[in-house]
């Protein structure tokens, strides 16, 4: 109508408020990729032969593969010999001495809200600081070690606790896996890791908060969370990036693996650099995240907030073993100006009665492209599991899109899948009803996408869910006019 | 408080309105009636500032001010209160949030804090009760699986909230059966002040024997055809509307 093709006319340059750089002298591999670029990123972590072994094992089949082109978008082929590979802060840190960090870089993650000094530390929250290819610093390591639970770099347990490494560590997600996966194995610089010991309720929400500052450099972390039986942990990660003309590389990995009656409970609030109105920079962000329920009534819980990246390519996903467990899958992803999404998740189930859900609202505003994909298979022998999807996609104005592609495999019959889906447009209707309340127009998207998607919402951890609120709206910042 | 000049109004080059001429003085109640497609609806739309409607030529005056150069959430704030014909449903957010939104982006506007979280609950209360509105109603999705009767009395809870100084009631009672419309006429009734004026938008009478009008006008081709008190409004629930439409035909 033409009043909203006159607001979409005005669409604006939405402020990225993290778009800043850190000048800070930088210890950086040489540009591009081979064996050893590979064997130079270990020895800088000082790595046991095992490790670099595996890593060099991960290189060596990347290379016979392909990079993978069939999305539902397409993004230029990548120059892996044009990307730094390691950088990290030349200063070296003692990792259990925060007064050895780098004021600068304290002063970074003071800047993006996230305080590492002692008096000024989120409550009831401990969080590892990952800046470029490594970890700055982890908070409340003491009180949590207390309990048996272990929270730090991984890179730092590669060293601290190389059994638990080697049992676990692409045990989920292995190398041979996909593209970016083997990537990732090959040259994952830092990320976190954490083990909760058996029956241990994990005391306080754990938190990464992951950084790209360098220019040119790609990050691919690596976190890997192993909760023992009967256990319960809460994770959340948060990202940003500098605004920067050149898209860069993030291809994470993230395993988890709950065993038995244990539960584990991920949430991301996903906000990279997006690029800018004209689709130029921005962050491409090809995650590759997948739990395991590998016991009986173990549970794990997936919760996403995408507003940021030019390019977010992910499917968190499920593989439910356990008889009685339990996958969940609850996602906002936000696209405006000329983002792209394509994710949604995958639910294997294995195990008998074995339940998964998964509720996807995807908002598409601009010129953006928005599409959830997402499979669920049930296997021969999970008898009576169950599934239900749901998947609501809204538009707002009239050259975004929304896509759904759901696929079902079922070989049991006493399964049961249900799959539904929904497109609705931000009414104009509902944006004068606002405005005709003194509501204005931005506040009234804002009101009308959280109303959106609350049921996802609702799954963050309290701390989180106030300021996820507020990037929502501010990601549709001149959306509208 | 409201002056309305050979007002004129086209949406996609038709003609709707056609030089309409209203004065509305604080404490007046005036009742427009007319048949369907008359313009009813689209002068409301006008007055609140929908911007699908293009105006070709008149003025709006509110309080001196010109209305017509007002943003529909400005006119909001300084007290135009529409009670929409069809409200519309905002899944996922709360009557009570989105009023709590509202009261506060107008007190903004006014200069004021935001208001407290116990007052705005005190305030709610009370005014539920004025208007005899169900508690249930404001935790849920507004409008979101409300009966056509709920959303009318939605409205008129939202209007008590807000404290307009001009509401226009556009069809409020249209598809409200008799209890409903006695619960949304009292609420009315009990908001009326000496310093507030509505326009009430109706197709039938019945409403008028609730909430009693000072002027009626009818409606009729987008032009204000014919004015009375509401003795007028009686004369129409009787013999309908084809005698108006004949009296208009035979005068061109
Ligand atoms: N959005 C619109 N597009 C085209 N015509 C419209 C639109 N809205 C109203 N009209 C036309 O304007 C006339 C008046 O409509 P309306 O104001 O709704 O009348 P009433 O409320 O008196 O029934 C009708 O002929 C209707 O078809
Ligand atoms: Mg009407």
């Amino acid at each position: 109508m033409t009043e909203e093709v006159n607001i979409i006319d005005k669409v604006t340059q939405q402020e990225y408020k993290y778009g800043f750089t850190t000048d800070i002298e930088m210890d950086t591999a040489p540009k591009g990729l081979s064996e050893d670029i590979v064997r130079f990123i270990s020895a800088k972590k000082k790595e046991p032969e095992w490790m670099l072994e595996w890593r060099l094992k991960a290189y060596r089949h990347w290379l016979k593969l392909e990079e993978p082109h069939w999305q539902n978008f397409s993004y230029p082929k990548l120059n892996y010999q044009d990307i730094i590979f390691y950088a990290a802060p030349k200063e070296k840190i003692k990792l259990d001495s925060l007064d050895q960090v780098d004021p600068e870089l304290l002063k970074t993650f003071e800047k993006l809200g996230i305080s590492l000094t002692e008096q000024k530390r989120l409550t009831g929250v401990a969080v590892d600081a990952v800046f470029d290819s490594v970890s700055i610093a982890t908070t409340f390591k003491e009180q949590l070690k207390e309990k048996g639970v272990i929270f730090c770099a991984i890179s730092e347990a590669v060293h601290e606790h190389p059994e638990l490494i080697k049992k676990y560590l692409g045990s989920v997600v292995p190398y041979t896996d996909n593209y970016f996966a083997a990537l990732n194995a090959a040259v994952f610089s830092d990320g976190s890791f954490v083990y909760i010991p058996k029956g241990v309720r994990c005391p306080m929400e754990l938190s990464t908060y992951f950084r790209i500052n360098a220019e040119n450099t790609g990050q691919f972390e690596r976190t890997l969370i192993v909760a023992d039986d009967a256990s319960y942990v809460s994770y959340l990660e948060g990202c940003t990036a500098p605004m920067r003309d050149e898209n860069q590389l993030h291809a994470a990995v993230v395993e988890l693996v709950a065993h038995e009656k244990s539960e584990i409970k991920y949430s991301t609030v996903q906000n990279w650099y997006p690029g800018d109105k004209e689709g130029k920079g921005g962050i491409y962000n090809f995650v590759t995240k997948r739990g395991s329920c590998e016991g009986a009534y173990s549970k794990i819980s997936w919760t996403q907030v995408e507003t940021g990246s030019a390019i977010t390519w992910k499917y968190p996903s499920c593989i439910l073993k356990g008889d009685h467990s339990v996958g969940e899958f609850f996602s906002v992803a936000v696209t405006n100006n000329y983002q792209v999404a394509d994710t949604g998740t995958k639910m294997i189930h294995i195990g008998k009665n074995s339940k998964s859900r998964v509720v996807s609202k995807g908002i598409s505003a601009g010129h953006a492209h928005n599409s959830y994909r997402g499979l669920v298979k049930v296997n021969k022998n999970a008898e009576n599991s169950r599934n239900h999807t749901q998947c609501d996609s809204m538009l707002i104005g009239n050259r975004s899109g929304a896509h759904t592609f759901p696929y079902i495999e079922i070989n049991n019959k006493s399964s049961q899948v249900e799959h539904e889906a929904s497109t609705s447009k931000i009414g104009e209707d509902q944006i004068f009803y606002c405005n005709q309340r003194g509501i204005g127009t931005e506040e009234a998207i804002g009101l009308i996408v959280n109303g959106f998607c609350k049921e996802v919402l609702n799954q963050l951890p309290m701390e989180f869910a106030v300021e996820a609120q507020k990037l929502l709206a501010v990601s549709l910042e001149g959306s509208v006019g | 408080m409201l002056s309305i000049k050979n007002l004129k109004a086209e949406i996609e080059g038709k003609n709707i309105l056609n030089g309409i001429n209203l004065e509305v003085k604080a404490g007046e109640v005036h009742a427009i009636m007319g048949p369907n497609g008359a313009g009813k609806s689209t002068l409301s739309s006008v007055l609140a500032g929908r911007t699908e409607y293009q105006v070709t030529d008149g003025s709006v005056s509110y309080f001196g001010k010109n209305l017509l150069e007002m943003s529909p959430e400005d006119r909001a704030r300084e007290g135009v209160f529409l009670a929409f014909q069809y409200p519309v449903e905002i899944p996922g957010v709360s009557t009570v949030n989105f009023l709590r939104t509202a009261v506060n982006e107008k007190r903004k506007y006014l200069g004021l804090e935001p208001m407290e979280a116990t007052d705005f609950l005190k305030m709610m209360r009370e005014k539920m009760e004025l208007v005899e509105m169900d508690k249930s109603l404001t935790s849920r999705s507004l409008n979101e699986g409300f009966s056509g009767g709920e959303k009318k009395r939605n409205e008129v809870f939202q209007m008590a909230m807000l404290e307009p100084k001009l509401t226009i009631l556009d069809e409020t009672d249209s598809g409200l059966d008799i209890d409903a419309l006695r619960l949304v006429s009292n609420g009315v009734n009990k908001l009326r002040n000496k310093d507030n004026a509505f326009i009430v938008i109706t197709h039938y009478q019945r409403l008028l024997d609730y909430i009693v009008p000072d002027f009626v006008h009818v409606l009729y081709k987008g032009r204000i055809v014919k004015s009375g008190d509401k003795e007028l409004a009686k004369e129409l629930e009787v013999k309908g509307y084809d005698w108006i439409k004949q009296e208009v035909e035979a005068a061109q």
